[in-house]
């Protein structure tokens, strides 16, 4: 079980980063808060449609603060070329992907809540069905947060890093941002039923990303 | 030779362009000449699909070690960047002939979206292309990049299409091989892939053969500045 504990380790020492720059918890997390209060001026703060558009602006929130979130947790390995350390670390290219993606899906969960509980208030959306709705977060927020790993340290190391990865990343996390919004509104929509065949493409699409991300990610740290 | 090819995809073209124009007629049922955009748009989305599966081929001999040539890097590139093209054009056309058709530019329709996405899954993959590295390293990048993009649009595309879909079925490959056009319509579609595919032949020979001479300036450029260090070094006095 030296593949799960490695993971643990290098999620905990990502997490311990968090933690202590408190980079995801003072400028990540406001960064969400702005979206969503921004989506309400865009949609001139009108009830009705902002309930109904809610699924569609928390994911879009999500995705965008999941950038960053992604774009952080690499910008800690350029650092004092940290980069070079995990690589030397002698844990195996898979467990390394894991823990990176653990810690970010980890990050990402923590701001789903805090933004869920300010799209509920702000936007006026009354909730159903919590367990499809968590399961639905859970799924989308593994494949989202293993999609960002993968293309994380695909652009690892290059010059254009900032600007190369959001626009690899979006379009090819589509599935979780079309996903998303389904199932939520399904499920805020009070018919759990149409919910469960978006909530198994997540956990598909998660499942997919995950197994691709543990072969490729050693090779492509080497690389870089 | 390679002009030869160019001056036969040039005289392909201008046939179909002919038969295209004057030749077929304009649909009856719906009397106005929009229907000719078909012969444009056909051909760029079989090439869209014929330049991301060479680019996918060519991706995944790079990454088996005993395929491994940086020739398959950069037919992988230059047939991604034809492809781009092809799919742009695609959408742009697709556009232009359903507006006075479905009456919009744009509607949020399986095949549409899939497109779109597609753009910009190969627009990041150009983009990584660029981003200066070695060889070696831009090979694995690229190559993996490639394969993720390949394997994102399926999904992409069966999850959209569990909604109602405004873009017809496929019109020659469709489930029972019944070819849904006739006639010298039929005749200029087939002409229309052909010569298509032609220039899509020649344009990616071009830009492989620009990416290899690319390759080659650096590779000199490069060896030309160790010789330099060298002589440098050696003109200091011990």
């Amino acid at each position: 079980m030296s593949l799960l504990r490695d993971a643990l380790l290098v999620a905990g020492k990502d997490l311990r980063i968090e933690r202590r720059s408190r980079v995801a918890l003072q400028q990540i997390l406001p960064f969400g808060a702005i979206v969503v209060v921004l989506f309400a001026f865009a949609l001139d703060s009108d009830r009705t449609v902002l309930g109904r558009a809610a699924p569609g602006l928390f994911w879009a929130t999500v995705l965008l603060a999941a950038l960053l979130a992604v774009g952080r947790a690499f910008a800690v390995e350029e650092a004092n070329r940290a980069r070079d350390g995990l690589r030397l670390s002698g844990i195996d290219g898979g467990s390394l992907f894991l823990g990176k993606a653990a810690a970010i899906a980890i990050e990402l969960l923590l701001l789903e809540f805090v933004l869920g509980v300010a799209v509920v208030v702000l936007y006026d959306v009354a909730l159903h069905d919590a367990l499809i709705l968590v399961l639905a977060a859970v799924a989308a927020t593994i494949g989202l947060a293993g999609t960002g790993t993968v293309y994380g340290v695909l652009a690892g190391g290059l010059r254009a890093r900032e600007t190369l990865v959001p626009l690899l990343v979006l379009p090819a996390v589509t599935p979780v941002m079309l996903g998303g919004t389904r199932a939520f509104e399904a499920a805020l929509d009070n018919s759990p039923g149409d919910a469960w065949p978006w909530v198994q493409l997540l956990g598909a699409f998660a499942v997919l990303v995950v197994a691709a991300g543990f072969v490729v990610f050693g090779p492509l740290l080497e690389e870089a | 030779m390679k002009r030869l090819f160019l001056a036969a995809t040039l005289v392909a073209l201008g046939v179909t362009a002919f038969f295209a124009l004057y030749v077929t007629p304009p649909r009856e049922n719906q009397g106005f000449d929009a229907v000719r955009l078909l012969y444009l748009h056909v051909p760029c989305a079989w090439l869209a699909y014929l330049a991301f599966g060479v680019t996918a081929i060519a991706s995944i001999l790079w990454l088996i070690p005993r395929t491994r040539a940086t020739t398959w890097d950069l037919l992988a590139g230059a047939s991604a960047e034809v492809g781009v093209v092809f799919t742009g054009l695609m959408l742009v056309v697709g556009s232009l002939w359903g507006r006075p058709t479905w009456g919009t530019w744009w509607e949020w329709d399986a095949r549409l979206t899939t497109t779109a996405i597609l753009f910009f899954l190969y627009l990041g993959y150009l983009a990584l292309r660029r981003t200066g590295a070695t060889a070696e390293e831009r090979g694995k990048r690229c190559a993996i990049a490639a394969l993720i993009a390949f394997a994102d649009v399926p999904i992409v595309h069966f999850s959209v299409s569990w909604w109602q879909t405004l873009h017809q079925s496929g019109t020659v490959f469709n489930q029972n091989l019944d070819v849904k056009v006739n006639g010298s319509m039929a005749f200029t579609l087939i002409l229309a892939v052909l010569s298509f595919t032609m220039l899509y032949v020649y344009l990616v020979m071009e830009r492989f053969q620009l990416a290899q001479l690319e390759e080659g300036q650096e590779e000199r450029e490069l060896r030309l500045a160790i010789e330099e260090r060298v002589r440098a070094e050696q003109a200091v006095p011990a």
